[in-house]
């Protein structure tokens, strides 16, 4: 099966700094792909990249194949018809994403009059619908709402209603729940993961948090310092990560569903800061790698092929790390 | 249970553990995650925190050209008044030629002379003095009496603001230069009275900006800890509020200087400033009776103020561009 | 001796559209050496109540006692004194500290405003500490803009145990920080309560974090204590509707795909429902919900609930 979209070592330089340095990744119609990240790892400029609104004086390499063609170096004009047409995006921050003098209906029937030349009536029948899919009570009466009246994770149910307005193949949610309260935040994945099923549509989670990682997505990858370092399905890599990265991560995260208390002992931690990432050698992670070997500084650790579904750039295998599958490559 | 200020000043058993700690995490060995308190402390030095320029805004001053220029203007004016008494000795307003030379027809008087036979260089070069002089003064009350006001409202609120707030709005429904001149009538015009009544003018502008200001910075969470940390009022204004309401301010008031040497102009010019010291405005004034005979009279105070003023305000337009968006905080 | 007791707190905003009531009749203890967590959704009057009881909000009505001392009727200077007993510190570690001031300006300030030691002690005492919270020894003449998240959360600590207080208010201390920073903080707050017997009032939305970081837990929705417990019973036996509908909605790789969260968005604080407030969200609510505000019930030694329907 040919994927829906298909980064090759796509990368973002402004001027010398590269903070993005070269990720590759697919996505499949229907599948939940997860990027984590802290701040600083390029997950963010990574998903603007997909969206072509990247700032201008940014330079861009390798390729984003979507559906079949390379979207990099297209002119601004193909890039507005697959914005909102092919690919949505959703933001963090719905307080700030919406218009706040435009009613909820017009800024949904905005959007289906750029890409679908309907008429003003059909669009707005067209805008309840979407707030009703997006399970918004009494979506005829909320459609001539503006944002302010809304709260918070109504906002963002109607950014995601603008988001799927035509059907995308592709969404993108950039910490589209971070900033909503813990039950709203449940409700809104139930939403997204129920339309990407209804409407065959691949879904792109931008996310630092684990546990929305590790309970809702098909596939997850691990960014650091511009690079993908692990990738694989969540179940496998939380429960038994390869990169000392990811196992800091998962060590760092205090997770209600393992009990552990402060009284018993502190949280792992990772020392220092992604910042000391700049300027390194080999590794961007050796600095702060409890398991890090002189030869890390002398080159970047290639992406290798761990299990059949899980990739990992590091090239020692950690002691914890227990494989069921024991191919030759990882015995040799 | 009261705890003793020694439990936190330097001992050995605390050093000693930090040296440990520091020791026990060699990267080679330990395969799990170490528990490190403190990893950047001790073995990190802040030479590898991002060292931003400590004078960030005085660089970006110093790079916009046309600040600079305003600014080696303002300080040739400033340096030519401070040195009119040696470069043009005796009293300006003494007859020196024949009244009427034009500029360039006596080497000896290169910008002419008045009616009166009067130097009009030395005229320039004395008034200089005068509307710097009553410039800056004039706004340095105008900002003492304004800064004072506005930051009483702004940080107490409540019944005080109210009361101040009436009372700026009071001075600003007065149409203000007609009671600048009803000030400098009643009171004998003199360099001091007609310092202290354009300062008096002009404050209402910075207290209302100085207000505006202090409201928004009050509700910062550094004034909140500031009062948890159980500091007092006098405290709080001015050290933690006002420094960061400074930026503005000092905008506004070198267009405040531009504003008070207009001002001082105009009341030389209709005949109500100091009739013992020649200033700017008051050589337009007596060179308008012959302006179609001899409209250099006019002209070159003319300049001199046109010129004084732009610089002000180029200055102004570069503090805005370095102070404001101020301190912008570089989330990474 | 109970370190802080609060009873029948309110703190009530006067604002455009009506009274908020952001605290309402709350009623809390701290024990020295404990840590309670103050967990809630935004909105629901958790921050509120933890200026309240400093006094950097006025409450409206009801008292609070510092270790026998009433707290709300003290008078401004005594008021300011105390402040060295009872710290707060921040959650975004980019507003909290003055950017016009270098950290040792930030550390000094305190110790001059409560007369502590000479100058010589202060800057013994500022070099100690800064290196205790893991800060780089020579990062005192720089500026806040100079660090990161991280380091800037630790100079707000350094600042507020820097007068060695007895009670620290955190609020919402490490949601502003990655996730690999968080764990940092964490562990430097419970290395200085150890060192420093400190007791916490931790003001989270994050109950993972809550789980790991307390030892009773309040639950709080719109501006009500609904439960409070230790930590352990609560999750193994949370008994108000609520609390059992935001322990659901926590991230659970057990419960692949599928969400147990509970409908309807939390209503407006400045029309709170009648009765229990709960109950426009609630699966169990009756008429007697809709009519009457729950009384709380002790159903162990800690664990009260305000809830009609538990039993």
């Amino acid at each position: 099966m040919t994927a829906l979209l298909d980064v090759r070592d796509f990368s973002v330089a402004f001027g010398a700094s590269q903070p993005v340095k070269g990720v590759s990744f697919t996505a499949n119609p229907g599948e939940m792909l997860a990027i984590v990240g802290e701040s600083g790892s390029g997950k963010s400029l990574t998903a603007l990249g997909l969206i072509g609104l990247l700032p201008r004086h940014a330079k861009t390499g390798g390729e984003i194949r979507f559906d079949g063609r390379n979207l990099l170096g297209q002119s601004e004009r193909d890039w507005r018809k697959i914005r909102g047409r092919d690919i949505g995006m959703i933001f963090q921050e719905p307080m700030t994403s919406l218009n706040p003098v435009l009613t909820v209906g017009e800024q949904i029937t905005e959007v289906l009059r750029i890409h679908e030349h309907v008429d003003r009536k059909q669009a707005r029948q067209r805008a309840v619908e979407l707030l009703e899919l997006v399970n918004i009570p009494e979506a005829r009466k909320r459609v001539d709402d503006y944002p302010h009246q809304l709260s918070g994770g109504m906002r963002q149910r109607v950014m995601i209603a603008i988001g799927v307005a035509c059907n995308p193949k592709l969404l993108i949610a950039d910490e589209a729940t971070t900033a909503l309260d813990v039950t709203i935040q449940a409700q809104i994945l139930q939403l997204l993961d129920n339309l990407r099923r209804d409407l065959n549509m691949a879904v792109i989670l931008i996310t630092h948090d684990l546990g929305i990682v590790a309970q809702w997505a098909d596939r997850v990858m691990v960014m650091y310092a511009g690079r993908k370092v692990e990738e694989g399905l969540p179940e496998p890599v939380f429960t038994n990560p390869y990169h000392p990265y990811t196992r800091g991560l998962l060590g760092a995260s205090p997770r209600a569903e393992s009990g552990h208390h402060y009284r018993q002992g502190p949280l792992i931690e990772i020392p220092g800061s992604i910042v000391s990432a700049t300027g390194e050698k080999g590794c961007a992670f050796r600095p702060r790698c409890p398991s890090a070997q002189a030869s890390c500084g002398f080159a970047v650790p290639p992406l290798r092929q761990i299990t059949e579904d899980r990739l990992a750039a590091c090239p020692f295998t950690p002691t914890s790390f227990v494989s069921h599958v024991h191919d030759a490559s990882l015995r040799s | 249970m009261t705890l003793t200020q020694s439990s936190i000043i330097p001992s050995k058993r605390l050093s000693a553990v930090h040296t440990d700690e520091t020791e026990a995490a060699p990267p080679e060995q330990s395969k799990e995650w170490p528990f490190l308190h403190a990893p950047d402390a001790l073995t990190q030095s802040s030479a590898t925190v991002t060292k931003a320029g400590l004078r960030r805004e005085v660089r970006i001053f110093l790079t916009n050209p046309n600040a600079i220029i305003g600014l080696v203007f303002l300080v040739t004016v400033i340096a030519v008044a401070l040195a009119a008494p040696y470069l043009f000795p005796g009293d300006p307003l003494e007859m020196v030629a024949r009244p009427f030379l034009w500029p360039g027809q006596n080497p000896a008087y290169p910008l002419g002379t008045d009616s009166m036979g009067r130097d009009v260089l030395a005229g320039i070069v004395h008034g200089a003095r005068i509307s710097l002089t009553v410039g800056i003064a004039a706004t340095l009350i105008g900002l003492t009496i304004g800064v004072l006001v506005g930051a009483i409202a702004g940080y107490f609120g409540g019944v005080v603001d109210d009361v101040l707030v009436k009372l700026i709005e009071i001075f600003q429904t007065l149409p203000s230069f007609v009671l600048l001149v009803v000030l400098v009538a009643i009171a004998q015009p003199n360099v001091l009275t007609v310092t202290s009544a354009i300062g008096i003018i002009t404050w209402p502008m910075v207290a209302r900006l100085t207000r505006a200001e202090f409201r928004a910075i009050r509700e910062k969470d550094y004034v909140l800890a500031a009062r948890s940390l159980g500091y007092g009022h006098v405290r709080i204004v001015f050290r933690e509020i006002l420094p960061n309401a400074l930026p503005p301010i000092i905008v506004t008031s070198s267009v405040m200087v531009a504003g008070a040497i207009l001002m001082e102009a105009a009341l030389s010019f209709m005949g109500l400033g100091d009739p013992n010291r020649v200033s700017w405005g008051s050589m337009i004034g007596a060179g308008r009776d012959v302006i179609r005979t001899a409209w250099y009279l006019t002209a070159l105070p003319g300049l001199a103020i046109v010129f004084t003023v732009i610089s002000l305000n180029l200055i102004s337009d570069g503090l805005n561009d370095a102070l404001n968006p101020r301190f912008s905080e570089e989330r990474r | 001796m109970t370190l802080l007791s609060v009873r029948n707190l309110s703190t009530h905003y006067a604002g455009g559209r009506g009274t908020v009531r952001a605290v309402d009749d709350v009623s809390l203890t701290i024990e020295p050496g404990e840590t309670v967590a103050l967990v809630g959704e935004s909105g629901c009057g958790k921050s509120s109540l933890g200026k309240s009881l400093m006094r950097l909000v006025e409450p409206t009505s009801g008292q609070v006692e510092f270790k026998g001392k009433d707290v709300t009727a003290m008078p401004a200077r005594e008021l300011r004194s105390l402040r060295r007993s009872i710290q707060m510190i921040f959650q975004d570690p980019f507003a909290s500290l003055n950017p016009r001031q270098t950290i040792r300006t930030i550390l000094t300030a305190p110790l001059k405003v409560h007369g502590v030691g000479d100058s010589k002690r202060r800057r013994e005492i500022i070099e100690s500490i800064i290196v205790q919270v893991g800060l780089p020894a020579d990062s005192l003449d720089r500026y806040p803009h100079e660090f990161s998240g991280g380091q800037r959360q630790r100079i707000g600590i350094a600042r507020a145990l820097i007068l060695q207080p007895e009670l620290v208010v955190c609020d919402e201390p490490v949601s502003a920080l990655d996730l690999s920073i968080q764990a940092q903080i964490l562990n430097l707050l419970v290395e200085m309560k150890n060192k420093l017997s400190l007791s916490y009032l931790f003001v989270s939305h994050d109950l993972s974090v809550v789980r790991y970081f307390s030892d009773r837990v309040l639950v709080m929705y719109l501006g009500k204590i609904v439960e409070s417990a230790p930590t352990a019973e609560l999750w193994a036996d949370p008994k108000h509707p609520y609390t059992r509908a935001l322990l659901a909605a926590v991230p659970d790789p057990s419960r692949r795909k599928q969400a147990a969260p509970i409908a309807g968005d939390l209503p407006s604080p400045h029309n709170p429902p009648s009765g229990c407030r709960f109950h426009t969200r609630c699966p169990l609510a009756t008429d007697l919900c809709r009519a009457q505000a729950p009384e709380h019930r002790l159903f162990g030694p800690a664990h009260a609930v305000a809830c009609h329907h538990t039993n």
